[in-house]
């Protein structure tokens, strides 16, 4: 808790970390929707926001608002199951590396070599276009779960590997201590502020490719989300059409969140680093 | 004899096994998914409207077999797909039907090639040199301000970014064209007009890669020099007394640079993914355009051999890059 209130005197993070805690909100007032985001025509089309639709409705006859909220809790849950699977691989990849050495950690940072050099993007639209119809929301985290672990493996391996070296680790290994629980309960304090930092990273990784991916057309395009909202949108020719509400509303919503993202995941590790929290300091 | 060993070897077997594993991943994709290619094709057909007796049929089933490289065993068609690689076949395209794969790439390529490597090059040299000094003298005024534009434009999707651009140049104010690499029905030949139209063309979606490149080569050089500039040897030349100017220049971003050569090996990899949202928004008729028609219309063949490419030129430009590093870097030089 106290971490967080020394966090929030930072704007950058007040302003992100609000802006997230607002877009949650939507997301759960989506389980009150009084309307299913999969039906058409269930309110009239085409109107701009008013009192009975804040943000107006779509040529697809749907309200505005009530559909953005069924979008941002799906990129929402994509993206963290996309960055939670993404951060088991790579602490996994990331300690073994750093901790073993050696031939497994020659191979794995191989692989995470390859994974970085590779034109993933390329790959992921090649599975997703062979997939379209069969890609659900949890298949697509785990798709881009298992694309997105390699550079912050690189990093956790980094950490492991100076931890490797210091006092505690021998102590604690010659007083008795198994390898897994050295791991997790002397390394694993050091690990999650990066693990985390990296994690911010990853999830906004995630929603811009779910993005790029629903425009592409190789994601399902009726399961709402910001991606598909936005194709929507282009699809009905909403931005010739003058219907600025439709469009506006992702565009604006994954741009905020886009920020704020970013905000959170500068302000923390800037906050991790030493060096740079007393250049601020310095400033401020 | 010591630099081959040492550097040399390791890197071009970590080369040539990168290009086996992406190479491979590619064959082994389509063949993975539930997805047949042969069926979904003779099910168009039938869908376009096409009679087919059994007999036309099972024949038109072998005959795409043997297009798709699909005949017989995985091993057989694993070693065929290979042999094909090393001749540069990857089988007709099945959007434009008798024209090879590899044509339509040889058309499209230089168009790509042209607008992505000089905004890559020219947004790397930019952001490097306005980081570095934004860096070092990071309580200048014009620092903070390039700070805030990339605070905003650092985490727009690309997509939007570019469709901004778009609307607002070619449709709000029709500065520039709203698409395309060049007039329709123009001809390209040795002229000035012609340079001066492909330009105009390539403006906006240029501009659209800058935007993006330097503030994220801003940031992250930002970063480097930030940690660079408080090392002992910063300290020691500072109290030398020599000027902040040749300071910046010489000891702080000249340090600073090496992860950022680096950064740009690892650059040239997104040139390719890179060029899909941009030539898909300004629809310019390079690769990235040629990529998305063939996602659109489900051509494999294009989509493979695409891939396969982009797989060789990215490792090679990171190869190239990897070699010439201890030309910048005396420490692995000397090693």
């Amino acid at each position: 808790m106290k971490v967080l209130k020394d966090l929030l005197r930072d704007g950058k993070f007040a302003f992100g970390f609000f802006v997230l805690i607002f877009l949650i909100f939507l997301a759960f007032l989506s389980f009150f929707s009084p309307y299913d985001p999969y039906r058409w025509n269930v309110v009239p089309r085409d109107t701009p926001p008013s009192w009975s639709h804040i943000l107006g409705t779509t040529s697809r006859g749907q309200d505005v608002f009530w559909e953005l909220c069924f979008a941002v809790r799906n990129s929402l849950a994509m993206s963290l199951i996309a960055g939670v699977f993404s951060r088991i691989i790579a602490i996994l990849v990331g300690m073994v590396a750093g901790y073993r050495g050696g031939m497994a950690d020659r191979f794995l940072m191989f692989l995470s070599d390859s994974f970085l050099v590779l034109p993933l993007f390329l790959i992921i639209v090649l599975i997703g276009s062979m997939a379209k119809a069969r890609l659900s929301l949890v298949s697509l985290g785990l798709l881009l779960g298992v694309f997105g672990w390699a550079w912050d493996a690189r990093v956790i391996r980094s950490q492991v590997l100076s931890l490797r070296e210091r006092d505690f680790t021998y102590t604690s290994l010659l007083s008795g201590a198994r390898t897994m629980s050295l791991i997790f309960k002397e390394y694993m304090p050091f690990l999650t502020p990066l693990v985390f930092a990296t994690f911010i990273g990853n999830v906004s990784w995630a929603i811009g490719m779910e993005i790029t991916l629903a425009i592409l057309n190789v994601f399902r395009i009726e399961i709402p989300s910001l991606g598909t909202m936005l194709q929507w949108a282009l699809n009905y020719q909403a931005l010739l059409l003058g219907y600025w509400w439709w469009i506006g509303t992702p565009v604006v919503t994954s741009v905020m969140l886009f920020i704020a993202l970013y905000l959170l995941s500068i302000s923390i590790s800037e906050y991790l680093d030493p060096r740079m929290r007393v250049q601020r300091i310095g400033k401020a | 004899m010591n630099f081959v060993k040492r550097y040399l070897l390791p890197r071009l077997i970590i080369y040539f096994l990168v290009i086996f594993i992406g190479i491979t991943t590619v064959f082994i994709i389509p063949r993975l998914l539930p997805t047949d290619p042969v069926l979904q094709t003779i099910t168009r057909l039938r869908a376009q409207g096409a009679y087919m007796d059994p007999e036309s049929t099972q024949r038109t089933i072998e005959t795409l077999q043997e297009l798709f490289g699909l005949k017989g065993s995985l091993s057989d068609q694993y070693v065929k797909f290979w042999q094909r690689l090393f001749k540069g076949d990857f089988g007709p395209s099945f959007f434009q039907f008798p024209t090879p794969v590899m044509t339509l790439i040889k058309q499209s390529l230089p168009w790509t090639a042209a607008l992505l490597l000089t905004t890559t090059l020219v947004s790397w040299l930019l952001g490097n040199i306005l980081g570095g000094f934004a860096g070092y003298f990071s309580s200048r005024r014009w620092g903070k301000i390039l700070d805030y534009f990339a605070m905003v434009i650092r985490p727009m999707p690309y997509y939007i970014l570019a469709l901004g651009l778009l609307i607002l140049f070619a449709y709000v104010f029709p500065i520039f064209p709203l698409g395309g690499g060049y007039t329709i029905g123009m001809r390209l030949t040795w002229s000035w007009n012609t340079f001066l139209t492909l330009l105009r063309h390539a403006f906006l979606p240029a501009l659209s890669l800058l935007l993006i490149g330097i503030f994220v080569w801003f940031q992250a050089m930002k970063l480097v020099v930030q940690s660079v500039k408080t090392d002992d040897f910063v300290k020691y030349a500072e109290i030398g007394g020599i000027k902040s100017n040749k300071i910046a220049r010489k000891y702080v971003i000249k340090n600073a640079m090496l992860p950022q050569i680096t950064g740009l090996a690892l650059s040239l990899g997104q040139i390719f993914s890179g060029a899909l949202i941009t030539e898909m928004v300004f629809s310019y008729p390079g690769l990235g355009t040629l990529l998305y028609n063939s996602i659109f219309t489900g051509d494999y063949n294009l989509l493979m051999g695409i891939t396969a490419i982009s797989i060789l030129v990215v490792t090679t430009s990171i190869l190239v890059i990897d070699l010439l590093y201890p030309l910048f870097d005396p420490r692995v030089r000397y090693k």
